[in-house]
């Protein structure tokens, strides 16, 4: 389980810094969406897995930490709120700039009608 | 109320934040009530601030569980005196920056005022927190006031600046996370005093984990502050906000430097074992190579307002400086310098505002132009906020400068401090004096008498109450250097905050 778990959070991780990466924006919100799925899982591994803990405290011997649960919650709601924002502000970006990269320009050599003919260009 | 003197200065820009919201404030035509009522919350703040600095000062640091929830799983409020002055001075900044907006920024947009007291909610919470996580959330109020603040007044240059902060700072966000989870995983705690307990008695396995986690929290702190390979997106976004928000602006990158003294001071520390001074090998090269940078791009910059951002970040170095000392001497002087840094380039931002406005297309940019319509009034303003931050007596920069020089004691740190922030000072001064001849001395034409307009007496006081703190923490120099050296040692001494926190095992 903990391979799988690793595996998953790595990968999404990856993901999400490569989507970052990139020069427009819809693939950078995507990628920071990824990166707070990652970071979320991540955080709430930090209290170690286990299979069998009881959710309830005082109900059984072996519970999991209540406290990275909490912080996930937390960090789930302003990771929320702040994805909200970005895409808000990538929409105004792209309505005040005229094209949706994050530099606000075309790269150079850009052919033009590219950005709506060829979706794998870039 | 005595009791929970700790959390008022959070509590007040929270409620008042929202109150500005509701009928007797909220539509464009109250702007008055706004202002009246947005004067008053701030003077309420800085009010609380000096009671609860009061407070300090005579029983020593105290602390505040909210919903008395104890320590270390509690979320911690901790007042000592490092932490009481930043609060106030950001109380300070906050209503000068206000004061200016009046001249008719915060009628850009019917949420300035809100948006300013959630800012500063955030930047006390962070100050007064003592829980690694709780840091964590008021670090997120302060960013997304700080992203509906900067492209408040709308328009291309400031919807580009701020894509590229907010993406940049959803990042850094992440990373915090990481490393917070990392910390957790190997300590088992998240409140900064008992994680200092817990640090050396890590077993090795844990110990490179915890390792990582502390590299990743440098490179968060590191790029609030702005520190070197992560500095590049602030004179961007600095030059864009508008003018009363890039003053406020000037304190958000002393929240990365206090999480990198409070941190590494604290967690980090002497008593961490292997852990101790982890980050020592790093920050020494990235603040000189901060400081250099800053140098370079202060005399590169095409206006005004590049130039004070690129001020900004050689100030970022210097105190970074300041920390890699390492000695309580050393982070008392660095305190003394941002406070002193942090009201000079405040005003200086609003100065370049008050210049650009005057001077048609040309805005504050090193060209020939029109000439000024007050060159008397502004040209005083530019050149005592000049003379301050290059660190010339009379000023405040002086002294900052100097007691950080006098803190470089030992040879090697000697070797590296002096001609660093020397040779740093001279060429801001170059860069300033071009500046400020570009701007006063050089024009062409005649006035265009179409487009008059003339500095209103808001933006004059606020600027006037920046700069004048300059002459005050002079001739108050002692009692505030005593001040600073009494929160460095605090700062240093960990015994104090476990103590206060009631901490078991208090210790080892």
């Amino acid at each position: 389980m903990e391979l799988l778990y690793s595996l998953c959070v790595g990968v999404m991780t990856f993901s999400g810094v490569f989507l970052c990466l990139r020069g427009r924006t819809f693939p950078v919100v995507v990628g920071l969406i990824m990166l707070g799925y990652a970071v979320n899982l991540f955080l709430f591994s930090s209290g170690r897995l286990s299979l069998t803990g009881a959710a309830i405290l005082k109900k059984a011997e072996n519970y999991p930490d209540p406290l990275p649960q909490a912080l996930v919650l937390t960090a789930i709601v302003i990771g929320f709120a702040m994805i909200a924002f970005i895409v808000i502000l990538s929409m105004r970006a792209r309505a005040d700039l005229g094209n949706d990269y994050v530099d606000g320009k075309e790269p150079p050599g850009t052919p033009r009608g590219g950005d709506v003919h060829r979706s794998k260009s870039k | 109320m005595m009791a929970h003197l700790p959390v008022l200065p959070i509590l007040i820009p929270l409620l008042g934040g929202l109150l500005l919201l509701l009928p007797p404030f909220a539509g464009i035509e109250r702007y008055v009530n706004r202002r009246i009522g947005v004067t008053l919350l701030m003077l309420l703040h800085i009010g609380a601030t000096l009671l609860l600095m009061f407070q300090v000062s005579q029983q020593g640091p105290v602390m505040y569980a909210i919903g008395d929830w104890q320590a270390p799983f509690g979320i911690i409020m901790f007042a000592d005196p490092l932490a009481v002055i930043l609060v106030l001075l950001t109380g300070f900044l906050g209503l000068a920056s206000t004061l200016y907006a009046f001249g008719g920024t915060d009628r850009e947009g019917r949420y300035f005022h809100p948006l300013m007291q959630f800012q500063l909610m955030g930047i006390t919470g962070a100050f007064l927190t003592h829980d690694l996580f709780n840091l964590f959330v008021f670090f997120e109020v302060l960013l997304i006031a700080s992203y509906a603040l900067l492209i408040h007044g709308g328009g291309k240059q400031k919807t580009l600046a701020n894509v590229h902060y907010v993406i940049l700072n959803l990042v850094g966000s992440s990373l915090f996370l990481f490393a917070l989870g990392t910390l957790y995983g190997t300590t088992g705690t998240l409140n900064i005093a008992d994680m200092s307990l817990k640090i050396s008695s890590l077993t090795p396995g844990e110990q490179v984990i915890a390792e990582a986690g502390a590299m990743l929290l440098l490179v968060v702190f590191g790029l609030k502050a702005a520190m070197l390979p992560l500095h590049f997106w602030l004179p961007r976004t600095y030059a864009a906000a508008s003018a009363p928000v890039a003053a406020l602006f000037a304190i958000m990158t002393k929240v990365g430097v206090y999480g990198i003294f409070r941190v590494y001071t604290v967690v980090f520390g002497d008593q961490a074992g292997n852990l101790s001074d982890v980050i020592q090998p790093w920050i020494w090269p990235l603040s000189i190579a901060t400081v250099f940078i800053g140098t370079v791009g202060a005399l590169a910059s095409p206006h005004l307002r590049g130039l004070a951002a690129n001020l900004v970040i050689i100030s970022v170095g210097t105190l970074l400086m300041a920390f890699a000392i390492r000695t309580p001497e050393a982070s008392a002087a660095g305190f003394y310098y941002l406070i002193h840094s942090t009201l000079i380039s405040a005003a200086l931002f609003l100065i370049a505002d008050m210049i650009g406005r005057q001077r048609g297309k040309a805005e504050d940019r090193f060209v020939i132009a029109r000439k000024v319509e007050q060159p008397a009034l502004l040209g005083l303003l530019f050149f005592v906020a000049a003379m301050a931050i290059a660190g010339l007596p009379p000023f405040s920069g002086f002294i900052g400068k100097l007691v950080i020089l006098q803190s470089a004691a030992t040879g090697s740190d000697k070797f590296w401090v002096w001609p660093v922030i020397l040779v740093s000072s001279l060429l801001s001064i170059v860069a300033l004096s071009r500046a400020g001849t570009t701007l006063f001395w050089r024009h062409a034409g005649e006035r265009d008498k179409a487009d008059e307009s003339v500095v209103s007496y808001w933006q004059i006081s606020g600027v006037l109450l920046l700069l004048l703190a300059s002459p005050v923490i002079v001739v108050f120099g002692a009692t505030v250097t005593d001040y600073t050296g009494q929160a460095a040692q605090q700062l240093h001494d960990l015994s104090t905050a476990v103590r206060v926190l009631q901490l078991p095992g208090a210790q080892p």
